[in-house]
């Protein structure tokens, strides 16, 4: 496995940083290249792959992840930016050995194919659903007083970030809205 | 005995990795001292490069070497021109990979990609399709070997002497693979054995391509594919990612992963080609087809020729006595054009399945019905009964559970407020074919089954389908049976394309289940310690089926929406009806339907590759500005099949369901849109501009 410090050393000293995030839980110490984005961080320094590189142009949706809580997309945020803060990937969904109910959802509605665009839809569709807990509305909300109310419709437009070339989006609706509907 | 595993809806095998995240791609597993290739593509479209300045990137941080022409190990010039990467200076089109810098780390590597200076000779180039381009030649045979041309009456006579005539032609753009993983290899060459973790659809042949290429045995070359982001068909056979790495390991004796940008898959790694389609139609008043041509013209590049089989769908879909299909083909100065699912078929049956619906308004006979009139149990190209072909049963299922009776076909005749609604329908068809594959089947002494295959999982759900095969064959529960896919340690087998892999694959998996249960009863004392393995090669059984007309079948209805002032299309809800065989899992097959019909919508819709003709290349070459079917876009897509049972396919008795589901699928919404607005758009994709401004859509 490579390691941070490993890398690092083969930039330029004064064009590295040494930052320290929470990463699914546990603190972080990594010195890296000013350069790097947090999803090649989480790649290629901290070996979380689970984040995926569709686009790395903020285009896909597939390197999605929870930073301080909100949705992000991984390739378009410096992780020297990232000192203090705290960041969960598709492998800090659930803990060691256990699926989260929207985990357990993809998989019983057939909710990915190949699975590429995955990590980033179930990130995504976490994020989301606790921005209409929160009462965030959406582009496609009539009422923007009254709490948001997860529709089909809402679902699809708040999920229109993630691309699936699979096109599994019938079934990554269901699974979502029956996540949300049991919580 | 079978345990009727077959049929069952398991969840997939690797549903667990793939949400957890632990699922490794091409180019994630750890290895040892990695080093970083990133890709320079050429700026020019034609010409030659007279001078690589290197000083810059090499004085870089990080920048271990810049691979190019004057440099690069050598490669045996093999028969895949498009592969034959960093050995001449010559550039044949823009975005043709011409170098490759390595460095520690991918950052690093990116910046020496921008600080290499190339310097080049440009000729004039020609990169646009036109039906009366000057370089309009007849190929030799189409994608994959079937005649150029085809003809059987008196196609001209037929068509002058019918009462009802149908003259049109249909345009499609340069569509776009774009799985959601690009390209992407790990290469690492060890005591001039060289492995690869690579993204393709076919281990198999990327060890083949590989050794030929690099002049090593095949035996010293292995390719490892466990889990791959999607192909659809750019991944067929080994692309430039894997070559450009194994050159990169090679050069600096290290390591190195590559994975191709998005912007530089647009092209290069292939693409569906453009097509100019004339379809002429002609039948008597009841709507019976007299007459039939399909002529197609596509692009080829300069380098290689890839024939696209647009018209050779129309040679068996519905039987005419007067019937003709050409082919015409233009070396353009673009990347070499290449499988996207369904080639051929996919554009063929938006002409031919828009053609149709035409005439069906011409005639003044329901659509439904004209392909019913039109039905053939003999396939009018080979001239033998089809060993099953279900197309009436499909269309009158779907008809059925779409609503599709009591349609009112007068265009421009349903409004719900701003909205124009509008429903329309195809059929679909996409031969069942399967390739030689070898498979190994061992039984332990603890009673579990080890089944061993270098199959391909792209997301079709084969791991899967292939496991239940596999427990049935061998009699046991499938909780007993443990799969190993994608890697050439394994018995070698054809790749994930053509809709083959499943009929492929499966069929040795149960010959060599069949020799293993043989073995097992000769074996009173049960199994050995050392296990029992029995081995399977359908080579020659494959190769001595009957030649026969084997086909999958379906039916497309499609409702839309169109918005009467902006001229939005929206798709309200798509129903499929299929008849493919055995269904060897429902929950699998029902996403791998979905997706081709999704993928129609895309391509009826919203996908297009713009190409500038100044550069020569596709300026949209991403995912903000090619946009590809979203979450959003999906309302309603539902897919269902027949019972049906063919013995004349395969052991598995399966037909194959990859691909079937995009064939007519943008023909259904194009036909959607006519009814909806009374226009008639024959130039995919069906933008609103094309809508607003005509004289329906005020
Ligand atoms: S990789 Fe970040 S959005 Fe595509
Ligand atoms: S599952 Fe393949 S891209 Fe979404």
């Amino acid at each position: 496995m490579q390691g941070g410090g490993e890398n690092a050393t083969t930039t330029d000293e004064r064009h590295s940083s040494r930052v320290t995030f929470e990463v699914n839980g546990s603190s972080r110490e990594v010195t890296l290249d000013n350069r790097t984005t947090l999803l090649d961080a989480l790649r290629e320094h901290l070996d979380l792959t689970g984040a995926k590189k569709g686009c790395d142009h903020g285009q896909c949706g597939s390197c999605t992840v929870l930073l301080d809580g909100r949705r992000v997309k991984s390739c378009l945020v410096f992780a020297v930016t990232l000192e203090g803060r705290s960041v969960v990937s598709v492998e800090g969904l659930a803990g060691p050995d256990e699926l989260s109910p929207l985990q357990a959802a993809f998989i019983a509605h057939d909710a990915f194919q190949c699975g590429y665009c995955t990590p980033g839809q179930l990130c995504s569709a976490r994020g989301m659903l606790d921005e209409v807990a929160r009462g965030w509305p959406s582009a496609v909300t009539d009422d923007l007083s009254a709490p948001a109310e997860l529709t089909d419709a809402e679902i699809r437009e708040r999920m229109a970030g993630n691309l699936c070339r699979c096109a599994a989006y019938p079934h990554i609706v269901a699974a979502v809205r029956e996540t949300a509907a049991a919580s | 005995m079978s345990t009727g595993a077959v049929g069952r809806a398991y969840p997939r095998l690797e549903g667990r990795e793939k949400v957890t995240g632990t699922a490794r791609y091409a180019v994630e597993y750890p290895v040892d001292g990695i080093t970083y290739g990133w890709a320079v593509p050429s700026a020019v479209v034609r010409g030659r490069i007279t001078r690589v300045d290197t000083t810059q990137a090499l004085a870089s941080p990080g920048v271990l070497a810049v691979v190019h022409h004057g440099n690069a190990p050598r490669l045996a010039p093999g028969p895949e021109p498009e592969l034959w990467l960093l050995q001449e200076p010559a550039v044949h089109y823009r975005g043709q990979y011409v170098a490759v810098v390595v460095a520690t780390s991918l950052e690093a590597a990116r910046e020496g990609a921008r600080l290499v200076r190339i310097d080049y000779d440009a000729g004039p180039h020609s990169t646009v399709l036109t039906d009366d381009h000057p370089g309009l030649y007849q190929p030799d045979h189409v994608n994959p070997s079937y005649p150029t041309d085809t003809a059987e009456g008196d196609f001209d006579a037929g068509y002058a002497a019918a009462p009802v005539r149908v003259d049109v032609t249909y345009r499609t753009p340069a569509y776009h693979n774009n799985p959601m993983e690009p390209h992407a290899t790990t290469a690492q060459w060890r005591d001039g054995r060289l492995l690869v973790h690579d993204s393709n659809q076919g281990a198999t042949s990327v060890r083949a391509t590989l050794a030929e290429l690099f002049e090593v045995p095949p035996e010293s070359v292995r390719v490892v594919a466990q889990h791959v982001g999607g192909g659809f068909g750019s991944k067929g056979y080994a692309k430039a990612a894997v070559v450009l790495t194994a050159l990169a390991a090679r050069h600096v004796d290290r390591p190195v992963k590559l994975a191709l940008t998005r912007q530089q898959i647009f092209g290069p790694i292939g693409y569906r080609t453009p097509t100019i389609q004339r379809v002429r139609l002609a039948a008597d008043a009841d709507g019976r087809l007299t007459a039939i041509c399909h002529d197609a013209i596509s692009q080829t590049s300069t380098i290689r020729e890839f024939a696209e089989q647009t018209a050779v769908y129309t040679r068996s879909m519905y039987a005419a006595p007067h019937r003709r299909t050409t082919h015409r083909l233009v070396r353009l100065d673009v990347p070499t054009p290449f499988w996207m699912r369904a080639p051929g078929e996919c554009p063929g049956a938006y002409a031919l399945e828009s053609a149709m619906d035409e005439l069906a308004l011409a005639v003044g006979i329901d659509p439904v019905e004209l392909r019913i009139r039109n039905d053939t149990e003999v396939d009018p190209d080979q001239g033998r009964p089809f060993t099953s072909r279900n197309l009436v049963a499909c269309l009158r299922e779907g008809a059925q559970r779409f609503g599709w009776t009591d349609r009112d076909p007068t265009p421009r005749a349903r409004r719900d407020g701003r909205w124009l609604i509008g429903t329309g329908m195809a059929g679909s068809s996409y031969p069942a074919r399967a390739r030689p594959s070898s498979a190994r089947a061992t039984a332990r002494p603890d009673g579990s089954f080890l089944v061993q295959i270098n199959a391909t999982d792209i997301g079709t759900g084969a791991r899967t389908a292939i496991w239940q095969v596999a427990a049935d064959a061998l009699g046991v529960p499938p909780e007993r049976v443990e799969i190993h896919i994608g890697d050439t340690a394994l018995p070698t087998a054809p790749l994930a394309g053509g809709s083959m892999g499943t009929a492929s694959w499966s069929w040795a998996v149960i010959r060599a289940a069949q020799t293993l249960r043989e073995k097992l009863q000769d074996l009173p004392g049960g199994v050995p310690a050392d296990d029992v393995s029995a081995d399977a090669d359908t080579t020659d059984e494959v190769g001595g089926q009957p030649t026969l007309p084997r086909y999958a079948y379906g039916a497309q209805f499609a409702e839309v929406r169109v918005d009467a002032d902006t001229g939005e299309v929206r798709l309200n809800r798509m129903l499929g009806v299929f008849a493919a065989g055995r269904v060897v899992n429902p929950t699998t097959a029902r996403s791998q339907l979905i997706g081709g019909m999704t993928m129609g919508l895309s391509m009826a819709l919203h996908e297009e590759g713009l190409l500038d003709e100044r550069y020569g290349d596709w300026v949209n070459h991403d995912l903000a500005t090619y946009h590809i079917t979203g979450c959003a876009d999906v309302e309603s897509v539902e897919a269902y099949w027949l019972d049906e049972h063919d013995d004349e396919l395969n052991p598995a008795g399966v037909k194959g369901i990859g691909e079937i589901g995009i064939v007519g699928a943008a023909a259904a919404i194009a036909n959607a849109v006519h009814h909806a607005t009374g226009v008639r758009v024959r130039d995919l994709p069906i933008r609103l501009d094309k809508l607003v401004g005509t004289s329906s859509l005020a």
